[in-house]
């Protein structure tokens, strides 16, 4: 009996094994040989550091998640058009300016398409930019400080989607809108859309030395979608293009009504030629309403002004400043080669791509063979300006990047795969499947005249079964993919936070060294700084009460305070007097009605906080600072509003 | 005599740069400090390493009760070594040149080499006593109160020389720069010591078969 016990063991043991092999064998193409060597190259050790810093567009999360390649493993989250309450970002009395807008505060925003600083059309990593989609915004971050620097509201544009990409020295940040809207904005029927809707493309001028934003211009163009752009670079440097969908002019149920034109455009503009008009006066002085929001990195504080005026310009009163290049089938991406000369329209209800050629469309301008015009702008022949097709195969085209080696990648959302092809020849070298259905894809300074072609990364629209699932919602999913060798390699599959649209990617020498570590105490100009302990109180200032609150390894300075009563209001001002690399501490209060705040080492942060009770009241260090974290505590005493306790403070009596 | 004095004027000289490098470093890494904290000893005071190394040393040591790393003006040392470097400096090279004019000779070279090491020891002797001070002199209210196996409440005395392992800190003492250039310097002058002995040995000798000859 016990022999046959044991032999059904081992049987279905066998039959075990069997079936373990089977799976594991199953829907897994490449051999187990081949997987370790795509181990070894994702592998970076314990304490080892990437190669890449890659910036992804959070989406909808509003913000920049930073990733490092080829890890994939991720570093922070940069809050940026989203409140953050893991840092009091957006919550914080310091910080609310910088979510200003027209609209009031707006808490949230749908970021895409970052895009790094460039000098001579090469990566500096002095700061990227990333656009608001929803209330059309562009925001600007520091590399050294990886935070938030400054918001500038988009006046007449709304679904800010051709945005944010820089010229090749940085002279412009761009910003074109997705949808016409009336500009002025008015009362009228939405029918009246075609002929009376504008497009509002505006040029944003970053100041070379702090990267401060100010529009220069905004080109107020036919009443397109504006979808995507890129700068012209090396030999197209000074001119900007566009790709439009809805040159239909449709205002409702566009997903039919907008794609009955067999081509749409990419619009190409000749910046220069209109940065040239407006120095001379032209243009024309418009009011609106628009939110400036600078944070300063010495006060720790954010400012916001309402700018009232915006420069806009007629493209059809400048002779040879815009035209119109005839793109098939509702182009997505608009992406311009690392020489300047081939502008790739990506039809994204096709199975080709149209490139462009830079030279023939100067030549076609100048010879001034004009197929027609489109209010006014000069429409060039598709034939004219045609350098070749890429035969793809594939299904609905969206954005190519370049590798500096002559090959082109493009994503294919339809057909779920990345399409490796040969510029000048137009030829597909390779393909490789993706999972699932791709928007965009990102090779570090591949949207620059240098790119870094090692790997690419594809960002995924639909993640289905490629993680352990966690419920309906799921975050996105990116596959990495090493380009280094003839054909691309699959080598990682990794989830990214928010839907990223757009990445950008950087090597890591060029960031690393100059990431700062501490805000330095002496520099701190926050007018409610406690600068050193002995500088801590307590003010009144009727129903204001002002807590100069410093925080050193562990503990708060006050951290007995008596004469709160219920009704006042009080800011909680807290200063970091740590000067040491990776030591924040964090403040909250029972019962307030707003986030924590995570102060990092010569920062003050202020929160509000309204005692509605009478009682003795707790707060404590958020952040485990030390070994003496959980000492780091005080107590707010809160008396009836009508007490005559006089304010008093304390610390170790 | 001519060689050796120029080298025993030369060699004071290198004590120079003690006003310019650290004379001692003391480096303190832990698991949580993977680019160590530090401190270098010039005879005039006490420096980070980095900008922020003392107050961040200093707020560790607050834990265990160790008092603030002493500023400038806190300890007479600070005033007196580089008055006494100085003195020293100017001592030597004038023992140099009066041996450059044939007015002394090597025995006074060698006896600033003595002078210049017994005020050496006597220097790393005070280091010491103020590194036991420092590390052993706490405050009774300490957050963190260490004992050793048998009961005795551990100290924090960084080594004078070379590395020991206190709590979660690696700490290492080494002689710096200046230290070093001092070593040169005193090398130098007992080296013009023996090439003076030399020296006058030979003229004796020859001195000597003259004196036969005649």
């Amino acid at each position: 009996m016990k022999k046959h016990t044991y032999l059904v063991l081992g049987l279905l043991g066998f039959a075990a094994l069997l079936t373990s092999c089977g799976n594991g064998n199953q829907g897994k193409g490449s051999s187990g040989a081949l997987n370790s060597s795509n181990a070894e190259k994702v592998y970076v050790a314990p304490g080892e550091h990437d190669e890449f810093y890659a910036f992804m567009s959070g989406g909808y999360s509003g913000n920049l998640t930073v990733y490092g390649l080829p890890s994939g493993r991720m570093f922070k989250e940069i809050p940026v058009f989203s409140q953050f309450a893991t840092s009091g970002y957006g919550y914080s009395e310091e910080t609310k300016p910088m979510l200003n807008t027209s609209f009031g505060f707006v808490p949230w925003d749908d970021s895409h398409h970052p895009d790094i600083s460039q000098t001579n059309g090469e990566l500096d990593g002095r700061w990227i930019f990333i656009n608001g989609n929803n209330t059309p915004r562009i925001a600007r971050i520091s590399l050294t400080t990886f935070e938030t620097e400054e918001i500038i509201e988009v006046p007449n544009s709304a679904g800010n989607h051709s945005s944010s990409f820089i010229t090749e020295n940085t002279e412009y940040v761009v910003a074109g809108t997705r949808f016409s809207v009336p500009v002025p904005q008015a009362d009228m029927p939405i029918k009246e859309y075609k002929g009376n809707f504008k497009g509002a493309l505006s040029f944003i001028s970053v100041d070379p030395e702090h990267g401060h934003m100010d529009i220069k211009f905004q080109i107020l163009m036919p009443g397109f979608n504006y979808d995507l752009s890129h700068p012209g670079r090396g030999k197209s440097h000074g001119w900007f293009f566009f790709t439009t969908y809805n040159t239909e002019e449709a205002n409702s149920l566009l997903e039919v009504n907008a794609s009955q034109n067999d081509k749409d455009f990419i619009a190409a503009i000749n910046w220069k030629k209109i940065e040239e008009y407006v120095n001379n006066g032209g243009g024309t002085k418009m009011p609106a309403n628009y939110a400036h929001n600078v944070y300063d990195e010495h006060t720790h504080t954010a400012t916001s002004v309402m700018r009232k005026e915006v420069l806009t310009v007629d493209p059809t009163k400048i002779p040879g400043a815009v035209f119109f290049l005839p793109t098939p089938k509702s182009p997505h991406g608009c992406d311009v080669d690392p020489s300047g000369e081939y502008i790739i329209g990506n039809g994204k209800l096709s199975a080709d791509l149209t490139v462009h050629s830079f030279d023939k469309m100067i030549a076609a301008i100048e010879g001034k063979k004009f197929d027609g015009e489109a209010y006014g702008i000069p429409i060039l022949k598709f034939e004219d300006v045609l350098a070749g097709t890429v035969k793809s195969g594939g299904l609905g085209p969206l954005h190519t990047e370049f590798d500096g080696e002559g090959n082109a990648y493009t994503t294919f959302f339809i057909s779920s795969e990345v399409v490796m092809w040969k510029l000048g020849t137009w030829e597909v070298i390779d393909r490789k499947p993706t999972y699932y259905s791709v928007g965009h894809l990102m090779i570090p300074g591949g949207n620059s005249r240098k790119p870094f072609g090692k790997y690419v990364v594809a960002m995924n629209k639909i993640t289905k079964d490629r993680y352990l699932p966690t419920g309906p919602e799921l975050e996105h999913s990116a596959q990495l993919y090493d380009i280094s060798g003839d054909k691309m390699e699959l080598i990682y599959d990794f989830p990214t936070h928010g839907e990223p649209h757009y990445a950008a990617g950087i090597p890591a020498e060029l960031l690393a060294p100059k990431s700062q570590k501490i805000y330095k105490l002496a520099e701190n100009k926050h007018p409610y700084a406690t600068l050193s302990p002995a500088d801590a109180r307590v003010v009144r200032d009727g129903k204001d009460v002002h807590i100069y609150m410093s925080t050193i390894r562990s503990h708060f300075t006050p951290d007995n305070i008596e004469g709160v009563k219920v009704g006042d209001k009080v800011y909680f001002h807290i200063t970091n007097q740590e000067q040491d690399f990776d030591v924040p501490h964090g403040f909250a209060v029972i019962g307030a009605n707003t986030s924590e705040l995570l102060v990092m080492p010569g920062q003050t942060k202020t929160i509000i906080w309204e005692p509605k009770q009478v009682g003795v009241w707790p707060f404590y260090c958020t952040d485990f600072c030390s070994a003496l974290h959980q000492e780091m505590q005080g107590y707010v005493r809160v008396s009836p509003a009508d007490s005559n306790l006089e304010l008093s403070w304390s610390l170790g009596e | 005599m001519k060689n050796a004095s120029i080298i025993m004027i030369i060699g004071p000289l290198f004590l120079l740069g003690l006003f310019a490098f650290p004379l001692w470093n003391i480096m303190l890494g832990a698991p949580q400090y993977p680019e160590p904290l530090g401190m270098n000893i010039h005879i005039s005071g006490i420096e980070g390493v980095s900008e922020f190394d003392l107050q961040n040393i200093d707020g560790l040591n607050h834990y265990i009760g160790m008092k603030t790393i002493p500023k400038s003006g806190e300890m007479w040392e600070f005033d007196i070594f580089p008055k006494v470097i100085i003195g020293m400096v100017v001592l030597g090279v004038l023992i140099g040149l009066l041996g450059f004019f044939g007015k002394v000779d090597f025995k006074w070279f060698l006896g600033w080499f003595l002078l210049m090491s017994v005020l050496g020891v006597l220097g790393m002797y005070d280091f010491n006593e103020w590194l036991t001070d420092y590390g052993s002199n706490l405050d009774p209210h300490a957050i963190i109160k260490v004992t050793n196996a048998d009961g005795t409440p551990m100290t924090y005395k960084p080594p004078l020389l070379g590395y020991q392992k206190m709590l979660n800190f690696d700490v290492t003492s080494l002689p710096s720069i200046g230290a070093y250039m001092m070593f040169i310097g005193m090398s130098l002058t007992l080296l013009a010591s023996y090439l003076g002995w030399k020296g006058k040995r030979l003229r004796v000798k020859q001195l000597s078969k003259k004196t036969v000859a005649a």
